[in-house]
């Protein structure tokens, strides 16, 4: 265990330098024009053990909006220009249901890399990711059982659902690079650790879709790219 | 050993009547009895199963004293004793049997039709509330039409439940679903006719209330509607009693029956947060 560790704490020294050198970061803001959809009550009634677990009103989470028109939960990737990697973060990604909601909303993850499903509530929960690429699958979850082991193999934004509850809902956000970001409750984001070269950036949002910009790094330069999405009022 | 045996028979037969006119297991509080009724129409439904459960009842202690009797008068007959016909044939007993409880059966359908016709055969009345109901695996939401008094139309493909547009609304082009309140709950005024219309979004459900005495199948394809008056606040369980999938057994809402002013209230709550 310990010899691990050391190779672990060596092979990160040898690697940081490396990544740091000359490596440029893409940052910005995700902001919206127009009104966006009210998010609706959900009413989990029929659900104590999730419904006592919410002091304050739960409400739907497809547009979740901050202070000054900032979008939050949007998927912003290089879908184009990345380095390759053929292999996924060893470390596994987690997807939590607790008080009948999916923790986080929109979990993205590399192709191929371990999905872990935890199910922290006093209720079974059926976790059903509505796949059309990648294979679509559901599996039960009552309380006490051990987080489920998942991966999907193709790049896709796969919307998932409970098949218990019919209110909850998430989406993986399945990608081929590693070089992700999901934006803060502030509409922010960072894409660190981009090596000089031309890349394509992706802004995905649930309800309002997807938009490109393209962007140039040379050297250890911070580029700020901001996304705007236009809101709907229903 | 026969005469034992029809002892036993005897014995079973009056135990197994206690629990049933006593509602109630002995030493315990499991009680057999249905809950307070809360409806207009209730009392129908009963008296009905109060007569049907008498009838059956006495027919089923006389069936199981004839048994007994016969066990005890022919116990001791020898294993080689010759097995007479009837006198006269069995003919006589036999149409008096099916006259007996086809009579009995015909009674009880047609004192039932009058409880079962008061909900299904009338229709609501013009001033009740208007609710719609729909059941899905493995929730139920319901529908109010909102200030305008008009449902929106539905969009099956508008379903979107993420966004908990469980009914399929379109508000971006249907003005009359943009102030459609719909929620998780039932909740409805004390004292005033509810005509509730149900739909099933997907597989058979039931629509069970004990304390309204209402219990009605979802069906796919078919709009069914039922209509009731419940006189009693408090709150009380919806459940599905159509076996619907593997949440079946969790699929339940709440009825809440409100004071007039509590249910002004919630409404208009409710639709503050549509």
């Amino acid at each position: 265990m310990r010899t691990k560790l050391v190779f672990v704490a060596l092979l990160a020294f040898m690697v940081s330098p490396a990544l740091s050198f000359g490596a440029g970061t893409v940052s910005g803001k995700i902001t919206y024009t127009g009104t966006p959809a009210k998010q609706k009550p959900i009413d989990m009634s029929k659900e104590p053990s999730c419904a006592k677990q919410h002091t304050t009103p739960v409400t739907t989470e497809t547009v979740v909006t901050g202070a000054n028109n900032t979008l939050a939960n949007v998927v912003v990737y290089i879908s184009a220009g990345a380095p390759d990697e053929s292999s996924a973060p060893a470390q596994a990604v987690t997807f939590t249901q607790k008080g009948c909601q999916y923790i986080p909303h929109v979990l993205a993850m590399h192709t191929g890399q371990e999905l872990k499903v935890v199910n922290a509530d006093q209720t079974s929960h059926n976790i059903h990711p509505l796949a059309k690429i990648n294979r679509e699958w559901n599996k039960s979850q009552p309380p006490g059982t051990p987080p489920l082991s998942e991966k999907f193999d193709k790049e896709e934004f796969v919307p998932v659902k409970c098949n218990v509850h019919p209110w909850m809902h998430g989406y993986f956000a399945v990608l081929k690079t590693s070089h992700y970001a999901i934006s803060s409750d502030n509409g922010t984001f960072s894409l660190p650790n981009l090596p000089p070269g031309k890349y394509t950036i992706t802004a995905w949002q649930e309800d309002y879709g997807t938009q490109t910009q393209d962007v140039t790094i040379s050297g250890s330069e911070t580029k700020n790219v901001d996304f705007t999405f236009k809101a709907k009022p229903y | 050993m026969g005469k034992l045996f029809a002892v036993i028979v005897f014995v079973i037969a009056l135990l197994s009547a206690i629990p049933i006119i006593t509602h109630s297991w002995f030493g315990s509080g499991i009680s057999f009895a249905l809950p307070e009724d809360i409806s207009t129409h209730g009392h129908a439904i009963d008296d009905q199963l109060s007569d049907t459960m008498v009838e059956a009842g006495l027919s089923f202690l006389a069936a199981q004293f004839v048994l007994a009797f016969f066990v005890w008068k022919f116990s001791n007959r020898q294993a080689n004793a010759e097995i007479k016909t009837f006198p006269g044939g069995a003919k006589g007993l036999v149409i008096a049997a099916l006259v007996l409880v086809g009579t009995e059966m015909l009674a009880l359908g047609i004192l039932g039709q009058k409880a079962w016709a008061a909900v299904y055969f009338t229709p609501a009345k013009p001033d009740a509330i208007q609710v719609q109901a729909q059941a899905g695996q493995f929730a139920f939401y319901f529908r109010y039409p909102g200030a305008d008094g008009k449902f929106g139309a539905l969009h099956p493909d508008k379903i979107d439940e993420g966004n908990s547009n469980f009914f399929g609304l379109d508000p971006a082009n249907d003005v009359d679903s943009r102030d459609d309140i719909v929620t998780g709950e039932l909740a409805i005024p004390i004292n005033r006719e509810v005509h509730l219309m149900m739909h099933a979004k997907d597989v058979g459900h039931s629509f069970y209330v004990r304390e309204l005495r209402i219990q009605q199948d979802f069906v796919p394809g078919l709009d069914l509607s039922v209509h009731f008056t419940a006189t009693k606040v408090g709150k009380y369980e919806i459940v599905c009693t159509q076996l619907c999938g593997l949440g079946h057994y969790n699929m339940k809402a709440y009825l809440n029956v409100l004071s007039q002013e509590d249910f002004d209230a919630w409404m208009k709550q409710k639709a503050s947060e549509q």
